[in-house]
C-alpha cells in the first residue's frame, strides 16, 4: 500500500493547460467514485482549483498507480497525456505526504501565505468524505494537514502582513488612524483597484464611502454598491475636511489637489490627520502635501514597496514554516509505516508476551515455595494460552483476502489492543501522536 | 526588611525588563507575558516595601532620593499597570520597564537608612503633596514614553519605512489617544500638587509661594503642559506637535524633580540625598 499524488500546478502549467484537466464542482463527486473503480486504489481525494489540479489516492503498487491516474485523466478529460504529461508532479510516501502539508499551509501558493487555499482543501475534503472515497489513510494524512496550516498559521508570520496593493493600503491607514471605525472615505475617481481599498476599508468599519467622478451617473452606481453618496467632480473640495482617507485614481493629467489645498482642508479639521492613498498614475497628489503636518500620502510605487518588503518578510517565515512541515511529515509517516501488518503483529505478539510474564512472575512471587518443575509446568500453559488466543486473529490479518482494508484492520487492532499507547517495538514512538 | 523586598522587586524589574527586550526582537507573544508577569509581581512587592517601609520609619517614605526614586518608578507602573488595563499595548511595557529599571538603579545605590524626619516635613500634608505630584509625574512619564514611540512611528510612516520598527510600534491613532488621556489625567493631579504644596507652604514656612527653584520649575513644568493643554484644546494640537511637548515636559520634570535638588539649593532640600 503506497500514498500517491499526482497533480498540476500554476508552477507547472499554463491555465491553457490546466483548465483542460481541472474537474467542476457538479462532476466531482462522480470523478472521486471513478477514480476507485480502478482495482489499484483504495481511497482518494480530487484538489481542484484555479491554481491547481492534484489526486490523492493509496494504491497498493505505485508503479501501475501512476500510470493509472495518468490515464484517468487523459481519459476523463478527452485529453491526450502527451499534451500535458510533462506538466505533471508526482509525489509518492513520504513526498505525498509533505506536499499535502505544503500546499495546506499555503507553501506551495502563488501567493504564499495566502489563506483560500486551506478553505479549498476543506471543501475537496468534505466532498470526498460525503462520497465515501476516504479511508484511514487519507482520512488521517487530511486531518494532520489542517492541524499543520493552523500551527504555521499560529507560529510564523506567514499570512500577517499585506501582499496586495488594496491590503497594504488598509494596513497603512490602521497605521495612522489605529482604529478605521466611523472613518469617512473619499473615492476621487473609480477605477477597480480604488474600488477593492474602499472594500477593504468598509470591512474594517469605514463608514461614511463617499464618491467623485466626471461621470456622474458612474458616481452614483458606485455609490450604491458602498451605501454613500456621489458627488459631482467640481464639488469635491468643500467635502474633503470631512474625510478622512482619500483613495485617488482619476485620469487628469496632472495634479489635482496641492499643498496649497491640503494646508486649508487639515486647518479646518482641526489637524486631524488624513491619508491619501494615490494610486493614479501620472500621480494626482502632489506629493509635496506629504511634507504637511499630519497628513500621509502614498503613491502607488510606494504602496508597492511595502508589499514588496511583506513578501520578502513571507518568504523569510516560509522557511520557518518548511521546518514545521518537515516536522510534521516525520510524526505522520512513523504512523504510516506502522499500518504494515507485520510490525503490528510483532507488537500484538510482543504486548500479550508482556502481560502473560507479569502475571506470571505476580503469581509465583505470591507462593512461597515453588518448585522449578511446577514454575515450568505453568510457563507451559500461559504461553499455550496466549499462542491460542492471538492464532485467530493473526491468521485473519494474514488472509489474503483482506488485502483492500488492511490498513483498516491494522489500525482497528492498534486502537483496539493500545498498541500506539504503551505498545512494544516500534510502535511506542507515536504514541503521542495519536488521537488527532 | 523593607530592603530585602526591594532587591527582590530590582531582580523582578531586571527580569520583567529582559524578557520584554527579547519580545521586541523576537516578537514571541510567550515573552510578552512572561515579562508582564514579572513586572506586575515586581510592582506587588514594590507595594509591600512602602508598607514595610512606611511602618519601619512611621511617616510615608518619599523623603530621600532613594525613596523618591523608588516612588516614582513605583507610581509609573502603577499608572502603566492601570493603562494596560484600557489599552493592552504590549510595546509600551517595554519602555516604561526600562525607564522603572533607570530609576531603581540609582535607587539601590543610594544609601538606604531611614533617618528621622526633618521636623518640617512633620505633616500630614506630606503624603497628600507628595502622592499627587508623583502620580501626575508618572502619568507624564507614560505620556513622554508614548511621545517617543509616536516620533518614532510618524518618521516612519511618513518616510514610508514600513519594516519592522514601524510594525512594532502601535499606531499613531492610538499613541495620541494616550498622550491627550495622559495630559487630561495628569494637569489636574499636577495641579492639585503644586496646590497642596502651596498650602503647606503657608503651613510649614508661613508663605504660599516663595519662588524657590523647585517651585519655580514646578510652575514652568505647569505652564509648559497647560500650554500643550490649552493648545490641544482650541486648535487641535496632535500628533507630532503634541508628542513633542509631551518629550519637553518631561524633562523639566525630570529637572524640577532631580535637578533642582542635585543643582541648585533651596527650601526643598532636606537631606544630602
Amino acid at each position: 500500500m503506497d500514498l500517491l499524488v499526482i497533480g498540476i500546478n500554476h508552477k507547472t502549467a499554463p491555465v491553457e493547460i490546466r483548465e483542460r484537466v481541472s474537474f467542476s464542482g457538479e462532476e466531482l463527486g462522480r470523478s472521486l467514485r471513478k477514480v476507485l473503480e480502478h482495482p489499484e486504489f483504495t481511497e482518494d481525494m480530487i484538489l481542484s482549483t484555479c491554481n491547481r489540479v492534484e489526486i490523492y489516492a493509496t494504491t497498493r503498487d505505485p508503479e501501475m498507480g501512476i500510470v493509472a491516474l495518468k490515464n484517468f485523466l487523459a481519459e476523463y478529460h478527452g485529453v491526450s497525456l502527451e499534451e500535458f504529461e510533462q506538466s505533471l508532479y508526482i509525489h509518492s510516501g513520504s513526498g505525498a505526504v509533505r506536499h499535502i502539508f505544503r500546499v495546506a499551509s499555503s507553501l506551495d501558493s502563488m501567493v504564499v501565505g495566502e489563506p483560500q487555499i486551506l478553505g479549498q482543501i476543506k471543501e475537496a475534503h468534505s466532498l470526498a468524505v460525503s462520497h465515501n472515497t476516504l479511508g484511514i489513510v487519507l482520512h488521517r494524512l487530511l486531518h494532520r494537514a489542517f492541524h499543520v496550516a493552523k500551527k504555521v498559521r499560529t507560529q510564523t508570520k506567514i499570512g500577517n502582513s499585506a501582499v496586495s496593493i488594496s491590503y497594504a493600503a488598509v494596513e497603512l491607514a490602521k497605521k495612522i488612524f489605529g482604529t478605521l471605525e466611523g472613518k469617512a472615505v473619499m473615492l476621487l475617481g473609480a477605477g477597480e483597484m480604488a474600488e477593492l481599498a474602499a472594500k477593504h476599508l468598509v470591512a474594517v468599519g469605514a463608514q461614511r464611502v463617499i464618491v467623485v467622478s466626471r461621470t456622474y451617473r458612474r458616481a452614483v452606481d458606485l455609490a450604491m454598491t458602498f451605501d454613500g453618496e456621489a458627488i459631482e467632480f467640481d464639488g469635491f473640495r468643500e467635502s474633503l475636511k470631512e474625510m478622512d482617507i482619500v483613495i485617488s485614481s482619476t485620469g487628469a493629467p496632472h495634479y489635482i489637489l496641492g499643498p496649497e489645498d491640503v494646508v486649508g482642508v487639515i486647518k479646518a479639521r482641526k489637524n486631524k490627520p488624513m491619508f491619501f492613498i494615490d494610486i493614479a498614475v501620472p500621480r494626482d497628489i502632489d506629493p509635496g502635501v506629504n511634507e504637511i503636518e499630519n497628513v500621509y500620502v502614498y503613491d502607488i510605487d510606494d504602496l508597492q514597496e511595502v508589499v514588496d518588503a511583506n513578501r520578502d518578510r513571507r518568504e523569510r517565515e516560509a522557511r520557518r514554516a518548511e521546518e514545521i512541515v518537515e516536522e510534521e511529515v516525520l510524526k505522520f509517516y512513523h504512523w504510516y509505516t506502522s499500518l504494515d501488518l507485520v510490525p503490528t503483529i510483532v507488537s500484538l505478539k510482543e504486548k500479550f508476551e508482556k502481560i502473560r510474564r507479569r502475571e506470571m512472575s505476580k503469581y509465583v512471587a505470591s507462593f512461597v515455595r515453588i518448585t522449578e518443575k511446577e514454575r515450568k509446568s505453568l510457563e507451559a500453559l500461559t504461553s499455550a494460552i496466549v499462542k491460542k488466543i492471538l492464532h485467530d486473529p493473526i491468521t485473519f490479518m494474514k488472509s489474503p483476502d483482506l488485502n483492500t482494508d488492511t490498513a483498516e484492520y491494522v489500525n482497528a487492532v492498534r486502537k483496539l489492543f493500545r498498541l500506539d499507547a504503551e505498545g512494544g517495538g516500534q510502535a511506542k514512538k507515536q504514541g503521542r501522536d495519536e488521537g488527532v | 526588611m523593607n530592603i530585602w523586598f526591594f532587591k527582590l522587586t530590582v531582580a523582578l524589574y531586571l527580569l520583567g525588563t529582559f524578557k520584554y527586550l527579547l519580545f521586541i526582537i523576537l516578537l514571541r507573544e510567550l515573552l510578552a507575558k512572561i515579562a508582564f508577569i514579572s513586572l506586575s509581581a515586581g510592582f506587588v512587592l514594590h507595594s509591600i516595601t512602602f508598607i514595610l517601609r512606611y511602618f519601619e520609619a512611621g511617616h510615608i517614605p518619599v523623603t530621600n532620593l532613594h525613596e523618591s526614586l523608588s516612588f516614582f518608578a513605583w507610581a509609573i507602573l502603577g499608572v502603566y499597570l492601570a493603562f494596560y488595563w484600557r489599552y493592552r499595548i504590549k510595546v509600551l511595557g517595554p519602555v516604561v520597564a526600562t525607564l522603572a529599571l533607570i530609576l531603581m538603579i540609582p535607587a539601590m545605590a543610594l544609601p538606604k537608612e531611614i533617618l528621622p524626619l526633618a521636623p518640617v516635613l512633620r505633616s500630614y500634608w506630606l503624603p497628600i503633596h507628595v502622592v499627587f505630584a508623583f502620580l501626575g509625574n508618572a502619568v507624564f512619564a507614560l505620556a513622554f514614553c508614548t511621545g517617543i514611540m509616536y516620533v518614532i512611528q510618524e518618521h516612519q510612516v511618513k518616510s514610508k519605512h514600513i519594516g519592522a520598527i514601524s510594525r512594532r510600534l502601535p499606531s499613531l491613532g492610538v499613541l495620541d489617544e494616550i498622550n491627550y488621556k495622559a495630559l487630561t489625567f495628569g494637569f489636574p493631579l499636577l495641579t492639585v500638587g503644586i496646590i497642596t504644596g502651596s498650602i503647606w507652604a503657608q503651613y510649614a514656612w508661613g508663605s504660599y509661594w516663595s519662588w524657590d527653584p523647585k517651585e519655580t520649575w514646578s510652575l514652568i513644568t505647569w505652564c509648559l503642559y497647560a500650554a500643550l493643554l490649552h493648545q490641544r484644546l482650541t486648535v487641535g494640537w496632535r500628533g507630532k506637535k503634541a508628542a513633542i511637548m509631551a518629550i519637553v515636559g518631561f524633562f523639566a520634570i525630570l529637572f524640577t524633580f532631580l535637578g533642582v535638588n542635585l543643582l541648585l539649593t533651596g527650601l526643598h532640600a532636606y537631606s544630602n540625598w
